[in-house]
């Protein structure tokens, strides 16, 4: 298939930046979306022109690395996908696709489709893990876990941390980042201990970052790729609400 | 020889390493504090080694090549973690798993370093616990276990099919706590470039900031190599995109030996090759062998018209697939080791049996685990990588056998180390893939998550620790010391020695090319004449490269292409190296099989009495030949055997 791609284009995060149109020919269906970009860089560089930036690594959907908001959505067209799987045959012969990096305050652009996602790292520093030094804990088997909150921990922590959540708010939240988090270690034993230090610190340092309140529109469930729910979010605002009250 | 002494602690096996700790040397709190470590990487083996170094008391600086020290590729692990807990009650103990790990390495491993792991296995299952990793459990609130290949009891925990990830972000947790805390200090989007060694000892690393551009200084105490394995030689792979060989490289070329450099592991259940535009392999975990049956048509016909698309595997009646290898290895069946499945698909394939349109896989079958257990529970236990299948090929495994074939996976190779994981050059440690490790010859499902997080929570805290004892007096090695002036001069020249080249192939087309030739003659079939053409190929691609790349751009700011031609030229000069490994052994052992060596019924054959070694291999320089040492292989507490997966 033949495509038109505008893309942005950035040299640096002090840099202006701008779209640009290039046109790609005989991409398979079958091709990833990142495939396709190779194909786009490889062209540009035999040109001797410089490729375009993009993050990305596992090329499974599971490092979080990809990012792109495609076409108007974080990880473009398809469902329950990150853009590393986000296959071909999703679009269509001729279409124009339009690819942008993250726009969210708290992830400034580096360069072209590269931002900075460490605002997340700092957000879990603040509190998101369960204080244990290695060595000196008991036999695992010691702390029985109901199936039930042990599924559910692990919906939680299948976050990849990739920011969809944040690209897809209009206010740049990032409340299903940190729910999805907080929820993991407040259905778990473990998590119990530290659970009201916990989700105060982080609930603080997210909104020290400059990332957006939650007005409940939900585009963040949406546009997740690991579908993480935002019953978490209701989870982590009970947490918050017990914190304060104890 | 005598350059290779391995350390292994005096006494009975089960008491090696308990002794080792009793009597190692100590630092004493006020004085760790003293001390700077410098880790390489974040994955399982760096992570958590750099989390228990700085709880410790250690000063800790950490590097990544991602944006995020949680991005490391032992994220993408899925399947699971091995440890000896015996939960099922199943007949597993601290020896059976250390026993089938030897085994399953194909008796080219150290007995002791085995024996150790097997050892901390439990720890490790314990302290992910109590960071709050969700482990699969069963209904009475206990851990579940599944099977892996190569053991004939349960011993894998698992976080669904995302084991990697949640161990992963446990590390990932430990290393936040100890970030925030202020003694580790964490530095990403950076690449090491050399290490820098001052008086014959490891005292810090040259590392290219990739957003600036820009060489930077680190001086430490100590260096800790934990950065992965090397698959990517081969172009096509498993491993993530930025997975490399050259901070190891770096490494072997600054003098430390490197072991095993040819074995690598094919992993028999990957999603096979579609497309010339394809850029890297996905795994479909092991695990799903617990429940599928690996399968191609017992008639020639049979595949050819499904390779032309003409017919469909579901209407293959059953007396007429081949289930190769319940009928190969009846004992083992669709659970033997890797190495074995991966010969066995490509016997098949290279008889004609093969699927897919290219003729190159096979089936893996769930149609009976779904009549037996319903959809909902194999939904249950694999949904994920069903869902990844579909979305890649396009077709519904739950419907159709999903097709698979082998990829390259894992490097059992690596830095040679010795008990205390230290390199030859005194102050390196390697740990995690990165080394030549605890695997010998092929590596067992769930055991590489289990040695990465063995080493670095509870082997290097301890080992590296003896070591740093003796420098508490040794002052910080001055970044602007003569070491680190050499060690930029070298860094920058190669820089602008790739820069200038400007030539008229890009990056990725010789990575390719690097890639096929170790396919072709450096993979899962290898024979003197095909290692002798892969040496003489790799060496004028060498040339063709210096002489050929482009690389747009220059070296402010970020550069894609010029991370990615540091890389490439790096893996270059390695499979010539993998090449002249597996050329020096004759004979066939776990993931190593040399054409010229196998039984008549087309099994490994090993050669015991000439190969019982580890080869260690030094660096001479670019043009020179490396020099092999060998470190002998004593197995006193298990009986060498030919591998047998027939009979139990
Ligand atoms: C798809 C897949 C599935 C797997 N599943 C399983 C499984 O189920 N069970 C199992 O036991 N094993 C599994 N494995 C193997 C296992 O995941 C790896 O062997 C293991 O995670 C490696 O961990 P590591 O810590 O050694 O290195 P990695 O996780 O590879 O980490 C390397 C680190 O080093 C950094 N780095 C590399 N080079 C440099 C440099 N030059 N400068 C700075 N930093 C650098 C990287 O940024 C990264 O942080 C799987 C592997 C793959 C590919
Ligand atoms: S590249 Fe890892 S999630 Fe897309």
């Amino acid at each position: 298939m033949d495509l038109k791609l505008k893309i942005w284009r950035q040299a640096d995060a002090n840099a202006e930046g701008k779209f640009v149109t290039y046109p790609v020919h005989n991409i398979s269906q079958d091709a990833s979306f990142l495939e396709m970009l190779d194909v786009l860089n490889e062209e540009l560089v035999t040109n001797g022109k410089e490729p375009v930036a993009f993050d990305h690594d596992c090329r499974e959907g599971i490092c979080g690395m990809c990012s792109l908001f495609i076409n108007g959505r974080p990880h473009g067209p398809d469902d329950s996908v990150t853009t590393c799987q986000l296959h071909m045959r999703k679009f269509k012969d001729g279409e124009t696709v339009v690819i942008e990096p993250w726009r969210a305050k708290p992830f400034p652009v580096i360069k072209d489709l590269k931002v900075d996602r460490s605002p997340f790292d700092e957000i879990i520093r603040s509190g998101g893990y369960v204080s244990v030094n290695t060595g000196g804990v008991p036999d695992a088997n010691t702390i029985p876990i109901n199936k039930e909150n042990a599924d559910l921990a692990m919906d939680a922590a299948a976050c990849i941390g990739c920011g969809a959540c944040v690209a897809a708010c209009k206010n740049a939240s990032a409340m299903l980042f940190v729910s999805a988090k907080v929820s993991q270690l407040a259905l778990l034993p473990q998590g119990k201990v530290e659970a009201k230090r916990r989700v105060e610190s982080m609930v603080a340092k997210m909104d020290d970052l400059g990332f957006g309140n939650c007005t409940n529109t939900y585009a963040c469930e949406a546009e997740c790729p690991k579908d993480i729910s935002v019953a978490n979010i209701a989870r982590m605002n009970r947490e918050f609400l017990c914190a304060k009250v104890t | 020889m005598t350059k290779l002494d391995s350390k292994i602690p005096e006494g009975p096996l089960a008491e090696k390493w308990t002794n080792f700790k009793a009597h190692q040397n100590l630092v004493n709190p006020a004085n760790k504090r003293k001390i700077d470590i410098i880790v390489v990487g974040t994955g399982l083996a760096g992570g958590s080694a750099a989390a228990s170094l700085s709880e410790l008391g250690f000063n800790v600086k950490v590097f990544c090549i991602q944006d995020s020290p949680r991005r490391a590729h032992s994220i993408a692990a899925q399947g699971g973690i091995n440890a000896a807990k015996n939960y099922p009650n199943d007949g597993d103990s601290v020896y059976r798993l250390f026993y089938d790990t030897v085994k399953g390495g194909d008796y080219r491993a150290r007995e002791a370093n085995v024996y150790r792991l097997a050892e901390v296995s439990n720890n490790i299952i314990d302290q992910c616990v109590a960071q709050g990793v969700p482990f699969a459990r069963e209904y009475g609130g206990m851990l579940d276990n599944r099977s892996f290949g190569g053991a004939l009891v349960s011993r894998t925990f698992y976080a669904r099919g995302q084991t990697g990830q949640q161990l992963l972000l446990g590390a990932y947790g430990a290393l936040s706590k100890e970030i925030k805390k202020g003694s580790v200090k964490m530095y990403t989007r950076r690449e090491m470039m050399d290490v820098v060694l001052k008086d014959g000892k490891a005292r810090g690393i040259l590392v290219r900031n990739l957003v600036t551009g820009k060489l930077e200084r680190y001086g430490a105490h100590a260096v800790l190599l934990a950065s992965g394995g090397y698959g990517n030689v081969f172009f096509l792979s498993t491993n993530a995109m930025n997975s490399n060989a050259s901070a190891a490289w770096k490494a072997y070329k600054r003098g430390a030996f490197f072991g095993h450099p040819s074995f690598v592991q094919i992993h028999p259940t990957c999603i096979p090759v579609h497309g010339n535009y394809q850029s890297k392999l996905t795994l479909m975990s092991e695990s799903l062998r617990n429940d599928g049956r690996i399968w191609v048509p017992k008639k020639k016909e049979d595949a050819q018209k499904i390779q032309k698309g003409e017919l469909s595997p579901v209407n293959i009646p059953e007396e007429d697939r081949d289930y190769y290898l319940e009928r190969r290895y009846p004992a083992f069946g669709n659970l033997v080791p890797r190495d074995v499945a991966s010969r066995a698909a490509k016997e098949r394939c290279d008889e004609g049996y093969g699927v897919g349109n290219t003729g190159l896989a096979v089936y893996l079958d769930f149609k009976d685990a779904i009549n037996r257990l319903g959809k909902s529970v194999i939904e249950a236990r694999y949904g994920n990588l069903f869902q990844m299948y579909d979305k890649i090929v396009d077709e519904n495994p739950y419907e159709t056998p999903m097709m698979i074939y082998p990829a390259i996976h894992y490097t059992m190779g690596g830095i040679w180390v010795d008990y205390e994981l230290q390199s030859t050059i005194p102050g390196l440690f390697v740990g995690g893939e990165a080394n030549f490790s605890d695997h010998g010859a092929n590596r067992l499902g769930a055991s590489a998550l289990m040695q990465g997080l063995s080493d670095g929570y509870f082997v290097l805290p301890y080992t590296m620790q003896n070591y740093l004892a003796d420098q508490i007096n040794v002052p910080h090695l001055d970044t602007d010391s003569p070491e680190f002036e050499k060690s930029e001069k070298y860094v920058q020249g190669n820089l602008d020695k790739l820069l200038a080249i400007k030539g008229s192939k890009t990056v990725d087309s010789f990575h390719r090319k690097v890639g096929l030739i170790m396919w072709d003659y450096v993979g899962m079939g290898r024979s003197k004449e095909g290692l002798e053409k892969a040496i003489e190929d790799l060496k004028s691609l060498r040339k063709d490269f210096w002489s050929n790349v482009n690389i747009p751009g220059d070296n402010t700011g970020m550069n894609v292409e010029l991370e990615k031609a540091v890389r490439v030229s790096d893996f270059i000069e390695l499979g010539e190296l993998m090449a002249r490994d597996a050329l020096s052994r004759n004979e066939s052992c776990g993931g190593h099989f040399r054409e010229e060596y196998q039984t008549e019924e087309g099994e490994a054959m090993r050669d015991d009495e000439n190969f019982m070694f580890v080869s260690a291999w030094e660096y001479k320089g670019v043009d020179e030949e490396p020099v092999l040492h060998k470190e002998p292989l004593n197995y006193e507490n298990i009986e060498v055997k030919q591998r047998n997966y027939k009979t139990a």
